[in-house]
């Protein structure tokens, strides 16, 4: 019923007729372009994009991801690297996804800028005249009035119309009414809101950055390049975006619970306290960085997304010289924080050695005489610790994981099948290390906090655009668009009525117009 | 937030006993409202009239067990001292609870959709039994990334649309039943089945194909407004939460799907050759991508949202 007035460009295609081979191009042109935008095209590319997001949530995905991908390529040697050339792994930048959704924005705009000018119109327009005949409309009733009533019913009926809301015209033998204008206006605003969503979040993440750097209580963070331990910008990112503040991470408090039985060692609160300096106010300012309540600066944002334990460990070479000192970040490897870390000790005399280390923060034995944390919090911490001697790889200046040691090529002296025992220390106690290598001393424990600095200018207006289309959506879905006519006829008159889209109500809308204006509901003329 | 709060896992093991009631009466309701559609059409009646003693007895036994569930749900909420709806086992009977009022709701005012009584008790009974043996996990507290009251805006309203999403699937299957060639025109020995003779008497008692139609989309819509809701609120939750508004992980993409589904929906309803049938399917395609999303991708996806508790 209410399809005529849709945009629907179905019917177009008998448009190209080949008569020379220039207007033969254009018509098809025209014919792919009227394919392009129509509704069946926009339908079809809505459902094409919804199938192609499928694979994404199957294979681990390079951006939220990445170590999900490295385990994928180590497990599938085979399979990876054909799935790789088909973007599987990058999905949401692939050519295929984006060829979806890029034809569908060229559609949509195709489609919603023709329907912007023939809305402008319908707004000045007067309302559609009234139908011959009135009964082929989709709702319709009659009744019969007294010559007497006849006489104001036109009057009546613009006045009752004009009160329901309705732009009104009225005519020689009848009124023709209109309303619900916002239905498209809504519509409209819902689609163009779609394109500024795609136009912001494009922009935002060409300038924008993300930092990820882990910071030990006391030590302060620089906001640039060399102060981040991964950093990952858009294409269009310069380095002068970074705005230049410090951090200091002052203390990292971590609440578990051991109140209730069943949720031992539950995280209940992490907060980071910490001090920034930005650069032109000399005024340090104290804050606290929570898991929901990232800290503002101008220009960035600081999230809490990690911690962990960093013991505080001195190491003396054979010569008795610090070979090491300071704190050493530990991961974490299960709920309840049994970490491990990594020394590298390549300045110790008379020979270097490196160190693979466990972190116990309450230490409890397994019946095998293994060690595991029995709760996160650090009520008994104990460190362990394996030494290996060897070329530990430094001096040849390719860069090394800090957290891993390549125990191969290396000689264990301590801990495993070497024969010595294993190292283990309680905080504030040393050892001396086997073969003359030296001592090593637990100082002290500190906390480590993970933090994310990231900074996206079009934020804002992603969610502003999101929240427009919203509205735009509630407008044209709710807000019904009808088109009411009332007639005289001999008899009496007829109100006939016709909606766009699915409109429950429009008979409701009728038989309420047919009482209010039969007698007795209306006044008498005077 | 960051005190200690008491966990009472008594009074949660207490609030089953109600969500065990409910599905007591649910199931009771089940067969009565099975019992009242063969009735019905056995006694070949051609119009409904007004509700028959079988139907009373069915929706009585709605609402005690609606009042089971009601102190299932907010039993489990004090014992949590939360909002109940932060794990699968809390999201199933916080869902069907919404859903179940919905319907009970609108069938007050629109007594044509009654018929899906049968469909919403047994659905609804279905989900608390897995929900009591496969996702019952003790009362937690909240791992801080969920201490929010994002979580109370993002979920609920996500709860709401998959409850208004629900009853349009209902609505859309049933649809698709009363279209089914099978159905209205079967073929050799299907046309002699009393099964399949019984089938179209029971689908001649539900409302027209028209109406399921417009009913379904009328579901559709409310549906979809609360799911772009739900999808923006996530975005703000997760930016606050995870330092990025949308990270295409796996949950934010299942979200998306299905709202990308359900707008192909709306346009197939403005599509020629794309209403009826084609979009009743299109409707159970997104309310599957919807189940989809809670149960294989809650358990078996890897992602963020890890947070089935299972
Ligand atoms: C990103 C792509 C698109 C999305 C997500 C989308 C989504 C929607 C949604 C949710 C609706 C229903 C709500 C409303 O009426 O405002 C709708 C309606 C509509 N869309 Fe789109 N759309 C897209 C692209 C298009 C394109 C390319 C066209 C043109 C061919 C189009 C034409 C229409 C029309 C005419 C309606 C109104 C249908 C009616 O009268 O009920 N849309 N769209």
């Amino acid at each position: 019923m209410a399809s005529s007035q849709r945009s629907n460009k179905e019917d177009g295609l008998k448009a190209a007729s080949p008569e020379s081979p220039a207007i033969g191009a254009i018509a098809w042109l025209r014919w792919i372009w009227r394919q392009l935008t129509s509704m069946r095209t926009a339908l079809l590319l809505l459902l094409f994009l919804a199938a192609a997001a499928i694979p994404g949530s199957l294979f681990p995905q390079r951006s939220a991801d990445p170590n999900g991908v490295t385990t994928y390529f180590q497990q599938n040697a085979q399979l990876a690297p054909v799935l790789d050339k088909l973007q599987l792994f990058d999905v949401y930048s692939s050519a295929w996804f984006s060829a979806i959704y890029i034809l569908l924005f060229i559609s949509l705009i195709g489609c919603v800028l023709p329907r912007i000018m023939v809305h402008y119109r319908s707004l000045f327009a007067p309302p559609a005249a009234t139908p011959s005949s009135m009964k082929r409309m989709p709702a319709f009733e009659s009744a019969t009035l007294s010559q007497k009533a006849a006489a104001a019913l036109l009057e009546n009926a613009e006045v009752l119309l004009k009160k329901k809301g309705y732009r009104v015209v009225r005519n020689e033998n009848s009124v023709a009414a209109e309303r619900g204008y916002w239905r498209e206006t809504g519509n409209l605003i819902f689609h163009i809101s779609l394109v500024f969503i795609l136009i912001s979040v494009g922009i935002g993440g060409a300038y924008s950055y993300s930092g990820q750097r882990v910071v030990v209580e006391g030590e302060t963070f620089v906001n640039n390049l060399a102060g981040y331990d991964s950093f990952s910008p858009g294409i269009a990112f310069n380095e002068s975006a970074l705005t230049p503040f410090s951090l200091r991470l002052d203390k990292f408090t971590a609440q578990y619970d051991i109140r209730n039985k069943q949720n031992i060692g539950t995280p209940l609160d992490f907060r980071a306290d910490v001090t920034s300096l930005l650069r032109g106010q000399n005024k340090a300012v104290s804050s606290t960085i929570r898991v929901n309540e990232p800290l503002e600066l101008p220009g960035a944002k600081v999230y809490l997304t990690g911690n962990g334990y960093a013991p505080v460990i001195t190491v003396r070479d054979g010569n008795g010289d610090i070979a090491f000192s300071g704190p050493v970040v530990f991961m974490p490897q299960d709920a309840n924080m049994t970490s491990i870390g990594v020394i590298k000790v390549p300045d110790a005399k008379p020979e270097q050695f490196g160190i693979a280390a466990f972190f116990y923060p309450t230490v409890a034995e397994l019946k095998s005489g293994a060690f595991t944390s029995g709760f996160p919090a650090p009520i008994n911490p104990l460190l362990t610790m394996n030494v290996y001697t060897g070329d530990l790889g430094l001096d040849s200046g390719i860069p090394s994981n800090v957290f891993s040691l390549a125990v191969h090529g290396l000689k264990q002296v301590a801990g495993g099948k070497s024969g010595v025992k294993g190292i283990k220390l309680e905080i504030g106690q040393s050892a001396k290390l086997p073969n003359g290598l030296g001592s090593i001393t637990f100082d002290s424990l500190k906390h480590y906090a993970s933090l994310d600095v990231d900074y996206n200018p079009t934020q804002v207006w992603v969610l502003v655009s999101a929240l427009s289309a919203l509205f735009g959506l509630m407008l044209s879905l709710l807000i019904p668009r009808r088109r009411v006519w009332v007639k005289r006829t001999n008899a009496g008159f007829e109100v006939a009525a016709l909606a766009r889209g699915d409109d429950p109500n429009l008979i409701l809308e009728v038989r309420e117009v047919i009482e209010e204006l039969k007698p007795g509901n209306q006044k008498e003329p005077a | 937030m960051s005190s200690t709060i008491f966990l009472d896992e008594n009074l949660s093991q207490i609030s089953l006993l109600g969500i065990y009631a409910a599905m007591l009466f649910y199931a009771g309701a089940f067969v009565v409202f099975a019992l009242n559609l063969s009735r019905l059409a056995s006694e070949n009646k051609s119009v409904r009239e007004s509700a028959s003693k079988l139907e009373v007895t069915g929706l009585i036994l709605m609402w005690l067990a609606l009042a089971g569930h009601a102190f299932g749900v907010i039993g489990r909420g004090i014992a949590a001292n939360r909002v109940p709806w932060a794990n699968m086992y809390e999201f199933s009977i916080t869902g069907t609870i919404v859903a179940a009022l919905i319907f009970m709701v609108v069938q007050q005012f629109k007594a044509e959709i009654r018929y899906l009584g049968t469909f919403i008790a047994g659905f609804v009974t279905l989900v608390l039994g897995i929900a009591t043996t496969v996702f019952y996990i003790h009362v937690k507290s909240l791992m801080p990334a969920l201490q929010d009251y994002w979580l109370v805006i993002h979920v609920s309203v996500a709860i709401l649309g998959t409850a208004f999403f629900n009853i349009a699937a209902a609505l859309s299957i049933t649809y698709l039943f009363k279209t089914a060639k099978w159905v209205n025109e079967p073929k050799g020995a299907l046309a002699k089945s009393p099964a399949v003779k019984l089938v179209k008497r029971v689908l001649e008692l539900f409302p027209t194909e028209k109406r399921l139609e417009q009913l379904s989309y009328r579901f559709n819509i409310i549906g979809f407004i609360l799911w772009t809701f739900t999808l923006i609120a996530g975005a703000i939750w997760a930016e606050r939460a995870w330092h990025r508004y949308w990270g295409w992980d796996t949950k934010e993409v299942w979200t998306f799907i299905i709202w990308t589904i359900y707008a192909g929906y709306l346009h197939a309803n403005a599509t020629r050759g794309w209403n009826g049938k084609r979009s009743a399917w299109l409707v159970v395609v997104g309310f599957s991508a919807i189940i989809f999303n809670f149960t294989i991708v809650n358990l078996f996806f890897k992602g963020l949202h890890v947070y089935s508790g299972l």
